[in-house]
């Protein structure tokens, strides 16, 4: 790496007042580590720090510390690493009476060298019908696929040619697979997922005239929504389904992923988003977003806002965790199609307009930053990880624009290498399917699996408890060996589950007139407070009894 | 209008030579590392499943005594010899890296009772139920001498002895324990304490002037060789087998006592154990430090070794056979890899101290690959099904059956002494923590 760590230049000038003191002895004008400032350690620091003083012995208390040191220790160090970081984002600065809004692409390409010009271009294709595109995960392939048929797979900035084929059948969507030698196409009818050579591999029966694909590559499940209102998850890696379910709720045509935590949010015309799992049956969420049908959803890649657009013309912005809006903008006309960059810019397509507004979560903004108009309405938006570039697929075919800033400037090779050789990319194959997360750790909270449950652990306490004070029932029973015509195995063992059922029955009625008992007592307490207030209607209502 | 974007030089992301190494840009910011805590998770499964698929502990069998091994005494300098007494009276050297045996002699009539090495390594003493203390000369290759350099006769039978940690002198013990050195056919010294006799004696590795032995009437003795009485006394509730001396903490040592459990004791504070290791299901035989002093394995005579944290009370390892019988004695090799057992089959066996450690050199990716395993492991261990992978082993029969009883038996009486505390006044039945259950008295 050619990049050394920064000179720090007060010490040089220092060091160069004093000739007359020998080497040795000089003593260090900064000593001990350099600080990290506090808003950099807190983008490291993973959820809150722990409170020590809860230990109930010494040697308990001795170890949270030691612990607490070593995680303030990694995050110090990881906060320290990003000094080590080699390129910086791009950005456009107007300058005074100058707005972003108003460059254009040609703009920049004269004002950029000769690499970032070539990453703006344009493929004509007028044949096939309205374009769909869609780069990999790091940025090196795109698959752009027309409505009519034509499929194709290139390496974008050399533009080699992957594949191209014509599937002959209506394409609905496309998704790249965990790498680019997979990619699913919704067709017609069926799913097909083919190689990188336009090989077919597999037609995939089940999701029934999907209109909507997604791919979660931490799961390796393809996430596709359905006409008449089925989402399927089916887990690539075996090839089997994990989950369907109905819901209900008509046709499926918005669907987005949330990338921190992997629920589908899906739109619907009566203005409700929902999110869904695969291990529940219901939406884990139900959100009423707008007064008409929801046109477009957009989740922003940190995980905490979604970003939606109705046809009522109004772009909303939510804060999921707390399910708040932050922000309500009005635009022209309604936005079809949204997407989040790596940065947190947010790409709008509204007909044959495309606007790239940036930061508008934190924010509240009053202009685009940029404004690119096509001939043809858009089709189809998708950021390029780690570079300043937007794809957009419309209905002449596909263009590409630099959109300085949209891009994560580095990258990490262990997640996603732009530069990776093919033994690398195997390696990282092997990897991420090693580390696959199983489907039942889909939820709201991606980190629940390091909290505790407390729920389950009360419960346990206090099953403890009782232990020591109420006679523990022999739940094992062996049923007398009788040999007159019932000494078959199995009717021995119908009888050991008999009895242990009803002894199971016992002890639950046993706990649930306590229960009921308790409840007695409470809501007595309750309504001797709490005066009947009598209606004229009240002789007709059902006693409880 | 300042206009920037980001172009990266290919040439500093790719290696220029095939001779590089390939470069790897690292990036911790968590917004690009998604899924943490499951990725982690399911990384802490994987390790802990292949742990158990690794975890094949026994490494060979040394063949060849007659009769059951009864002592075992490691070499002090070198980590490839290992010294056995059986009871028809044979030494053998074993060369523990070629697993065979280098030399053999005859050195007792009796049962060999005891042995142990010159702290330089270049001679060692056996004593046995003949009366007889013999000193032998050891070469650098291992081969005994065929005649001692040394004999001596004593009035009483020997029933074990150690030797000091760097001086000239070593314990025997039997009717009392004594203090000999080494040209000296009289003991220097001898210690008593009521009219019991001591079947084991351990002199402190770190407080060399100290000696731990364990008495028939169900005591262990503390003696220091700069006074002329034993120091204190503690008599549990049944009879130790073996003592050893934490090789780190100066003061700790552990009793492995009749009564299935092994108590570790500080030996500043006597009237109750430190900690109370308890998994065996019949006598403990034997007990030996790691050398890093923070694990301890035992022989049981439920013919397996338990191996236990000095901190936890129940094992973390089982190793069994079915060709193992009762094992008598165990030893926990120098360099911390090995654990040898001796038992009454006449075979002595080595067994990894790491059921699942990769022996032999590893490269530096694969030390940093198991590093990040155990860390994850650790982690994870109080998940419930991490927890339930990572717990299991595979146990005898009689063993498994015979701890359940022992469990039931645990818990009727606690519930019986739960029940008299429910029905007599507060105070009147109180709890008294189990390790001291144990103690029946110190006695200074």
């Amino acid at each position: 790496m050619k990049h050394g760590p920064k000179q720090d230049s007060k010490a040089n000038r220092d060091e160069g007042r004093d000739p007359e003191s020998p080497s040795e002895f000089r003593k260090d004008r900064y000593p001990g580590d350099a600080p990290v400032p506090k808003k950099l350690m807190s983008k490291y620091q993973r959820g809150k720090k722990l409170h020590t003083k809860g230990a109930r012995t010494h040697h308990g208390h001795v170890k949270l510390v030691q612990n607490e040191k070593k995680v303030t220790m990694a995050v110090k160090q990881a906060a320290r690493s990003e000094r080590l970081l080699q390129e910086q984002s791009g950005f456009m600065i107007p300058e005074d009476g100058e707005s972003t809004t108003n460059v254009t692409q040609s703009d920049i390409v004269q004002a950029a060298d000769i690499t970032t010009a070539q990453k703006h271009f344009n493929l004509e294709l007028t044949q096939f019908g309205p374009y769909k595109a869609q780069y990999t995960r790091n940025g090196k392939h795109l698959l752009i696929a027309g409505s009519k048929g034509h499929v194709a797979a290139l390496d974008w900035l050399t533009k080699r040619l992957l594949c191209e084929i014509n599937v002959m059948e209506t394409v609905r969507d496309i998704r790249w697979l965990h790498q680019e030698t997979m990619f699913a196409v919704a067709q017609k009818q069926w799913t097909y997922i083919y190689d990188n050579q336009g090989i077919e591999l597999h037609c995939l029966k089940q999701p029934n005239e999907a209109l909507r694909l997604e791919f979660l590559p931490y799961h390796f499940l393809l996430a596709s929504s359905n006409a008449t209102g089925y989402l399927y998850w089916l887990d690539v890696s075996v090839g089997q389904k994990v989950a369907s379910h109905n819901t209900g709720l008509g046709r499926l045509d918005v669907m987005c992923q949330n990338p921190q935590n992997a629920v589908i949010c899906l739109g619907h015309p009566t203005g409700s988003v929902s999110m869904w799992s695969p291990n529940v049956n219901e939406p884990l969420v139900k959100m009423l977003c707008h007064g008409a049908a929801v046109r477009s959803v957009a989740v922003d890649p940190t995980g905490n806002y979604m970003a939606t657009s109705g046809v009522d013309r109004k772009m909303k912005i939510w804060d999921i965790r707390k399910f708040e809006m932050v922000h309500s903008y009005q635009i022209g006309c309604g936005a079809g199609h949204m997407v989040f960059s790596q940065t947190g810019a947010l790409g709008l397509g509204k007909g044959n307009i495309v606007e790239v507004y940036q930061d508008p979560c934190r924010q509240q903004l009053t202009s685009p930053y940029m404004i690119h108009k096509l001939k043809t309405t858009v089709n189809n938006l998708h950021f390029c990880p780690y570079e300043d570039v937007l794809g957009v697929g419309h209905g002449d075919g596909f263009t590409s624009l630099i959109i300085p800033g949209a891009g994560e400037a580095n990258f990490d090779a262990m997640e996603s290498n732009p530069y990776q050789t093919k033994k690398q990319r195997r390696e990282a194959e092997v990897q991420m399917l090693l580390d696959k997360i199983p489907v039942e750790m889909i939820h709201l909270d991606s980190k629940m699996i390091g909290k505790v449950d407390m729920k389950s652990f009360v419960e346990r306490v206090e099953e403890n408890n009782k232990i020591h004070f109420k006679k523990p029932m022999s739940i094992s029973y062996e049923p007398k060996h009788k040999m007159k015509g019932k000494g078959s195995g199995r009717k021995k063992e119908q009888r050991k589950r008999g009895v242990i059922e009803e002894g199971r029955r016992q002890t639950v009625k046993e706990l649930v007139k306590d229960k009921l008992q308790e409840g007695a007592q409470g809501r007595k307490e309750s309504s001797t407070a709490v005066s009947k207030s009598k209606g004229v209607l009240d002789r007709f209502k059902k006693t409880e009894t | 209008m300042k206009i920037k974007v980001l172009s990266r030089n290919p040439d500093e992301y790719r290696r220029e030579t095939k001779r590089d190494i390939h470069k790897v840009q690292r990036n911790y910011d968590p917004k690009l590392h998604p899924f943490e805590a499951p990725r982690e998770y399911v990384r802490a499964l994987n390790a802990t499943k292949l742990e158990r698929v690794f975890a094949k502990p026994f490494i060979g069998a040394l063949d060849g005594h007659r009769d059951g091994v009864n002592c075992l005494c490691k070499h002090p300098t070198s980590l490839s010899f290992l010294l056995s007494g059986a009871c028809d009276g044979e030494v053998r050297v074993w060369n523990l890296a070629k697993r065979n045996c280098v030399a053999t002699i005859q050195a007792h009539e009796g049962v060999v009772q005891g042995m142990c090495f010159h702290p330089d390594g270049r001679s060692f003493l056996t004593c046995g139920l003949d009366k007889v203390v013999k000193q032998w000369g050891i070469s650098e290759e291992c081969t005994i001498n065929e005649e001692p350099i040394n004999t001596i006769l004593g009035k009483s039978v020997f029933q074990y002895m150690d030797h000091h940690q760097s001086e000239n002198i070593f314990a025997t013990c039997g009717q009392q324990v004594d203090i000999w050195k080494e040209d000296r056919s009289e003991p220097v010294r001898s210690f008593t304490w009521g009219v019991d006799s001591t079947h084991h004696v351990k002199f402190n590795p770190i407080e060399t002037n100290l000696l731990g032995a364990c008495a028939s009437d169900r005591s262990i003795l503390l003696y220091d060789l700069r006074g002329s009485t034993p120091l204190r006394k503690v008599i549990l509730s049944l009879k130790s087998n073996a003592i050893a001396w934490n090789p780190m903490e100066s003061f700790v040592f552990t009793a492995a006592s009749e009564d299935y459990n092994l108590y570790t004791f500080d030996m500043r504070k006597l009237s109750a154990p430190i900690m109370m290791h308890m998994d065996h299901v019949a006598a403990v035989m034997d007990v030996d430090y790691s050398p890093t002093g923070k694990e301890l394995v035992s022989a049981g005579y439920d013919k397996c070794l338990r191996i236990f944290s000095v901190d936890t009370s129940r094992s973390r390892e089982i190793y069994h056979t079915k060709r193992m019988q009762r094992v008598r004695v165990v030893q926990w090799s120098l360099d911390n890899k090995y654990i040898i057992s001796g038992s009454d089959e006449m075979n002595i066996r080595v067994w990894k101290a790491r059921a699942s450690e990769k022996l032999g050199m590893l490269s530096t990716r694969e030390k940093a690959s198991m590093n990040y395993n155990e860390k994850l492991k650790e982690k994870f261990i109080h998940h419930p099904q991490i927890r339930r992978i990572a717990r299991h082993r595979h146990v005898p029969r009689q063993i498994y059956s015979l701890s359940k009883e022992m469990r039931i038996m645990k818990e009727s009486r606690k519930r019986k002494e739960s029940n008299k505390r429910r029905h007599s006044k507060p105070g009147a039945v109180p709890y008294v923590p189990e390790r001291k259950k144990a103690i029946v008295k110190e006695v200074e």
